[in-house]
């Protein structure tokens, strides 16, 4: 978990997803790919941000990583997902639990969807870690309030019988981040956490977890559609747009010099807080997102594209690693110049 | 000087708690606590603010969708409070709202024809068989189209709907209009679209709105003027420009330093305010950002601070600022 240890590039990366394919039937005829092919790493210590609109995919991709696509309706259909080099995705149920809270922590955007309203909070912290650690509820009790304490709870040892009604939003966040790292998990993945709050909370939730990541050296996957958020806590970045990735690479490549008309799109749509240019109109995104029941032909963001030529609408485009990592799915990546334009 | 087109004053909204076995009040909600400011015509103003902070509460006041329980706003001189509901519906024709949730705000059962044309029947604007077409001429102004008059909202995505909301707001032609989060449910790319119709809007149409939101860098974008709200108290009000470069105020200061910079590597110095927002029921007692506040004293405990001026136009409400 050294900071050397994850730029090596023959160290096996913690979590390794190759063309992942998730299916969803909603109907006996008619199923949907919500995940189409998506590949990524993630290495101790580090933070991937995961970027789309609803709909991208990027909520099934994670998901699929834990293991709870809801059942009957959703199956990983294709590729694999191995962590620390083993394969999960065809782990049994029983098996997947061991995994879930041990070696992957999960938060979610609404913390009353991961609380359970019945248990106090210290009972539900317990729980985790009497399962999985085997300690004695005396000691699962001190590792619950330990824990409290160390997401910043105050008076954590009254707190620790709290019902989650009983505290506040950002309480109850700080809580499920606690219950989530109970166990030292070495992945974090963290769906929306700050969406629901407001920024001043936003704030310190984001601070709590940077700070526990360099106290604990764990991976975060941050799903979020924030790119303010995306900006202040990714070393790497994984744009999807319609169940595809359509442009991966470090942080500085993806904001600087984003080369998928859709990223660069996304960056001149969002009205930019003090600065002199936001007073200047925004570049929009014409249309909507497709859906997947009728995805366009070729590249599937052609509808939207500026850019777009008569071989968009028949070629889909492939993944191509245009420098150091940073992959792009576009046709016509070379010749445009996307950043120039920014700069203006 | 041009009279304001709303003035709002000493607005105060309580909401009761009832409680006991007799269902008394034992306790009142502070919504909104003596709120005060202007609004010109042709003006954006932003009302920010994060939740619980009353800025919806004072949006909907102002049409009196909910009654004030104290205060007083005035529109195009008139007393809004104290029309009789005759007189009130003249006043809805004049001021509407377009309201965050896309999907709640539109009956699931009307096509968009009955959207678009009950508010022309409602206020007798024009002949019913102009009403077709000038709904018609409602979509195109939105950038939908006379096709869809004729589709269910289910038809529709979230920044369409949204579209078909405000198409329905500026349906009798108001003067003034309360947006109410109106982007706030939609995706990025979908959210510029609505903000630049929003803004053509306002050119083309000469509207005044009233636009409440908590996303600071959408508001600096469209607002001409901003009011910052706290626990049901205004903080700060200013020019957007002025606001946004020199935030007078401890919390708008903190707000604004709490927002994350789509920049990598060019973190603001930030400060974390501690704790949450306190329950509007026991605000606390002088200031009421008092609790979270850096620079609070004991002073702050005693005093309610005034908004006074500390620059042109530029109000803010702490005891330690000049």
């Amino acid at each position: 978990m050294q900071p050397d240890e994850r730029q090596a590039p023959s160290a096996t990366p913690l979590l390794e997803v190759r063309d992942l394919q998730t299916t969803f039937d909603l109907t006996k005829t008619l199923s949907v790919r919500a995940v189409d092919g998506v590949s990524f790493e993630v290495h101790a210590g580090e933070t991937l941000a995961i970027v789309g609109e609803s709909g991208s995919g990027k909520s099934v991709t994670s998901l699929s990583i834990m293991g709870l696509l809801p059942k009957d309706v959703g199956r990983v259909s294709g590729g694999s997902i191995k962590l620390n080099g083993h394969e999960i995705t065809t782990l049994s149920d029983t098996e997947m639990r061991e995994i879930r809270g041990k070696e992957i922590g999960m938060i979610f955007q609404e913390p009353m969807t991961s609380l359970n309203p019945v248990h106090t909070v210290g009972q539900q912290i317990a729980e985790m870690v009497i399962r999985h650690q085997n300690l004695s509820k005396a000691k699962a009790r001190a590792r619950a309030i330990e824990m409290l304490e160390l997401v910043g709870i105050p008076e954590p040892t009254t707190r620790v019988d709290n019902y989650p009604h009983e505290m506040s939003g950002g309480m109850r966040q700080r809580a499920m981040i606690a219950m989530a790292l109970a166990c030292e998990p070495r992945i974090l993945i963290a769906d929306e956490p700050t969406t629901a709050l407001d920024v001043t909370i936003q704030a310190q939730m984001l601070e709590l977890m940077q700070d526990l990541q360099q106290k604990l050296g764990m991976a975060i996957i941050f799903i979020t559609h924030d790119l303010g958020v995306v900006a202040e806590v990714a070393d790497r970045v994984v744009v999807m747009y319609a169940a595809q990735v359509v442009e991966t690479g470090g942080v500085e490549d993806i904001f600087r010099n984003p080369r998928m008309p859709y990223t660069a799109g996304l960056m001149n749509s969002i009205p930019r807080l003090g600065s002199s240019i936001n007073k200047t109109r925004l570049e929009a995104i014409p249309g909507t997102v497709p859906a997947l029941t009728s995805l366009p032909e070729g590249c599937r963001f052609h509808p939207r594209c500026a850019f777009a030529t008569e071989v968009c609408k028949t070629t889909s485009p492939v993944l191509e690693d245009a420098s150091d990592g940073h992959m792009i799915r576009c046709t016509r990546w070379q010749e445009l110049n996307l950043s120039e334009r920014r700069a203006s | 000087m041009t009279m304001p087109l709303l003035q709002v004053d000493k607005l105060r909204k309580y909401f009761p708690i009832h409680g006991g076995v007799l269902q008394r009040v034992v306790n009142n909600v502070k919504a909104v606590d003596d709120v005060s400011f202007d609004i010109n015509a042709g003006e954006v103003v932003g009302l920010v603010g994060e939740s619980g902070s009353g800025k919806t509460t004072v949006g909907r006041t102002i049409l009196r969708l909910e009654h004030a329980t104290s205060g007083e706003v005035r529109f195009g001189g008139a007393d809004v409070m104290g029309l009789n509901a005759s007189e009130m519906r003249a006043y809805r024709k004049r001021m509407q709202i377009i309201f965050q949730d896309p999907y709640a705000s539109l009956n699931p059962r009307e096509k968009v024809r009955e959207v678009l044309t009950h508010p022309l029947k409602l206020h007798k604007i024009g002949a019913a068989s102009e009403h077709e077409d000038r709904a018609a001429a409602l979509l195109e102004k939105v950038g939908l189209s006379r096709d869809h008059l004729a589709r269910f909202p289910h038809e529709f995505s979230g920044g369409q709907r949204q579209r078909i909301g405000i198409a329905r707001a500026l349906a009798v032609e108001p003067e003034f209009i309360v947006a109410d989060e109106p982007v706030s449910a939609l995706d990025v790319s979908i959210q510029a679209q609505v903000i630049n119709l929003l803004e053509d809007l306002k050119n083309d149409l000469d509207l005044t709105m009233l636009f409440i939101a908590h996303d600071l860098g959408v508001v600096e974008h469209i607002c001409d003027r901003v009011i910052v709200m706290y626990l049901g108290r205004v903080m700060e009000i200013a020019s957007a420009a002025d606001l946004y470069a020199r935030p007078n105020h401890p919390y708008t200061q903190a707000l604004l330093s709490a927002v994350p910079i789509p920049e990598p590597g060019k973190r603001r110095s930030r400060t974390v305010l501690k704790g949450d927002i306190p329950s509007p029921i026991n605000p606390p007692s002088g200031c009421v950002f008092r609790t979270r506040c850096p620079m609070a004293t004991a002073e702050c405990a005693k005093v309610v601070p005034e908004l006074k001026s500390v620059g042109d136009g530029h109000a803010s409400a702490c005891i330690h600022t000049t």
